[in-house]
């Protein structure tokens, strides 16, 4: 099979599962206990809102009709309205998309930039006292609420050193550069334990191979042979984890992005938990699946066009 | 990858007791440090009413937001509660719900995972498919979401987190039912006219619920930042119950004045995880048969 058909493979076996994730989020109204449309609208429950709302969600209907309706209007792009706000949920979620990808973009930009440096160092000497340093940063780091690490960057860098804004969105390019550098650590440091364990690993396995022993008996210098021979073949590996932890960080946003009042999608869904805004948190958790299964494909893509020596015929 | 390891088998056999015998566990320092620790984070959670004498619920506003010192070992909060009274009873809660979440989604995805693995075919296809549409989900997104849509209470904790963990346990196990089901005890098995339920449960299982085992305690990790996540949002167990996760929420209205409000539950948090994450480092490396 060639390029084009593992391409066309990847596209179609995403179609069951973009279907599973609309039936999820569909789903989600009827886990709500009692009439749904009464539970959500909570002390603004007229008899007549309650009508409108069952009237709008076809909930009255059978369930397999009700899914369709509301597969029909998501392949119109419409969402729903917002509780709240009044207006439409996908011009909300389009609106707050920005700061979000920002944020995930930096994110991984600082993890590959801790990442990398910190893992050369620990796999250059196997057991030593720097690879002992290195390795100790999972243990601590895995089980570190994320939220409360952001809290420590706040007081020590914003509140303390009043290096960074203690939070915000930032105006303008170098704005966001400083306003998103707290927030973006804070998401990469809960990242890079995984990534440092990972790409260690592999670097310990790229070191047994043989031409990286005739590149030694060559005479390259050290340096050369970690940044030409080793990095190189190690780093796919770590991207494959880092693709495979997308979930991971995407669903980190949702926190970091409340405690740094940064305004995303994620800090819009919890803003619309708060606010009882039922159609907003659906719309958002959509979206987010949405992201994690198209960057899932690009990953894979990229991955196929890396490494020369991945076999489309799996 | 399968054809490799049954050939190692049987060599390593003999070795792997001799291997057994240099790696016992109380040799492995990482792992003694992990019990030493997690011994006493349950041990203190356990007699959290023998270790205080306050209420971590009573309020008293003429001690409020007090520091450290001899009647309050770590100060009070705003509603003049003791705070090491309340890390005490929050951990206790914690740790509970911890444990406890991480059972359902154990044993679910284990089923799930050996149905898939042994039967393969239609079976396998559609859990796998299951487990390919939840894992599109973020984590934190869907047990949020779930959380928010079933009201919040430590029942909605439990049925959010097992239908989002399962699938790391069904993937797990899987895969090394694959690997194990063509070796020959299973052949004999089937041979010997055992039913698909027994060669399972007596035979497949026993020898691939370790990797299960090993996952869990980080699992259970990452049960705790969830729950205190949770209680940070205001999506857990409803106030005043002392929980983690909430008290970070309150302190952090002090955290210029009184940063020992929001620190020093993060920092149990961090002490447990690093607990459970040395134990789960040390059983791997001593259940994993020889690298």
């Amino acid at each position: 099979m060639g390029r084009a058909g593992f391409v066309v493979q990847r596209l179609l076996l995403l179609v069951p599962v973009a279907v599973g994730v609309t039936i999820i989020v569909f789903f989600m109204v009827h886990l709500i206990p009692g009439d749904p449309a009464a539970t959500i609208l909570g002390i603004h429950a007229t008899p007549q809102a309650i009508a409108l709302l069952h009237q709008q969600w076809g909930l009255n209907r059978p369930l397999p009709s009700q899914y369709w309706l509301f597969l029909d209007r998501l392949l119109h792009g419409n969402l729903g309205q917002s509780l709240y706000y009044g207006t439409s949920v996908s011009s909300l979620i389009l609106s707050h998309l920005p700061p979000t990808l920002w944020l995930l973009g930096y994110a991984i930009v600082l993890t590959v930039l801790i990442s990398v440096p910190l893992a050369v160092l620990a796999a250059s000497r196997r057991d030593g006292i720097r690879d002992h340093m290195v390795r100790a940063v999972p243990l601590v780091g895995l089980g570190m609420p994320q939220f409360w690490l952001g809290f420590l960057l706040i007081y020590g860098f914003a509140i303390s050193l009043r290096i960074f804004p203690v939070s915000g969105y930032g105006s303008g390019f170098t704005g966001h550069l400083r306003s998103m550098f707290l927030p973006g650590l804070t998401v990469a440091l809960a990242l890079t334990p995984v990534v440092i364990r990972s790409l260690r690993a592999s670097m310990l396995n790229v070191l047994t191979a043989e031409y990286i022993v005739t590149a030694r008996s060559k005479g390259v210098s050290p340096q050369r042979l970690f940044l030409r021979h080793v990095l190189r073949n190690a780093v796919i590996p770590a991207v494959t984890v880092l693709a495979v932890n997308i979930g991971f960080l995407v669903g980190a946003t949702v926190i970091i992005e409340q405690i740094f009042a940064v305004p995303g999608i994620g800090q819009l869904m919890i803003n619309s938990i708060f606010q009882r805004d039922f159609p907003v948190v659906q719309g958002v958790t959509l979206v987010f699946g949405v992201m994690v299964v198209l960057v899932n494909l690009l990953a894979d893509l990229a991955y196929a066009a890396l490494d020369p020596r991945v076999r489309f015929d799996r | 990858m399968s054809a490799l390891q049954v050939q190692a088998e049987a060599p390593l056999a003999a070795g792997r007791a001799r291997g057994r015998q240099a790696r016992r566990w109380y040799r492995q320092p990482a792992l003694m440090a992990g019990i030493v620790i997690l011994v006493v984070v349950v041990g203190m959670a356990l007699a959290a009413p023998l270790l205080t004498s306050y209420n971590p619920i009573a309020q008293n506003l003429n001690a409020s937001l007090l520091g450290p010192g001899a009647h309050h070992l770590l100060g009070t909060d705003q509603l003049g509660r003791d705070t090491f009274t309340r890390l005490l009873y929050g951990l206790r809660l914690d740790l509970r719900i911890a444990f406890i979440a991480v059972l359902f989604p154990f044993v679910l995805g284990v089923v799930l995972g050996s149905l898939a693995g042994y039967f393969g075919g239609w079976v396998d296809v559609i859990i796998m498919r299951l487990v390919d549409i939840v894992v599109a989900f973020p984590f934190y997104v869907l047990v949020i979401a779930l959380v928010f849509v079933l009201g919040p209470g430590e029942r909605s904790i439990y049925i959010a987190i097992t239908a989002v963990s399962w699938v790391a346990y069904a993937r797990i196990i899987r895969g090394e039912i694959l690997v194990a089901k063509r070796q020959d005890y299973v052949t004999a098995a089937r041979a010997g006219g055992l039913s698909s339920l027994r060669i399972m449960g007596r035979h497949l299982l026993p020898n691939v619920i370790t990797q299960a085992f090993i996952y869990a305690m980080s699992d259970i990790i990452q049960d705790i930042l969830a729950i205190v996540t949770l209680g940070y949002l205001g999506l857990g167990i409803p106030p005043p119950t002392a929980d983690l996760g909430s008290m970070i929420n309150d302190g952090q209205n002090f955290l210029s004045t009184h940063w020992q409000l929001t620190t020093t539950p993060g920092l149990v948090v961090v002490f447990v995880g690093l607990g459970l994450s040395l134990v789960g480092d040390g059983l791997a490396d001593l259940l994993r048969p020889g690298q």
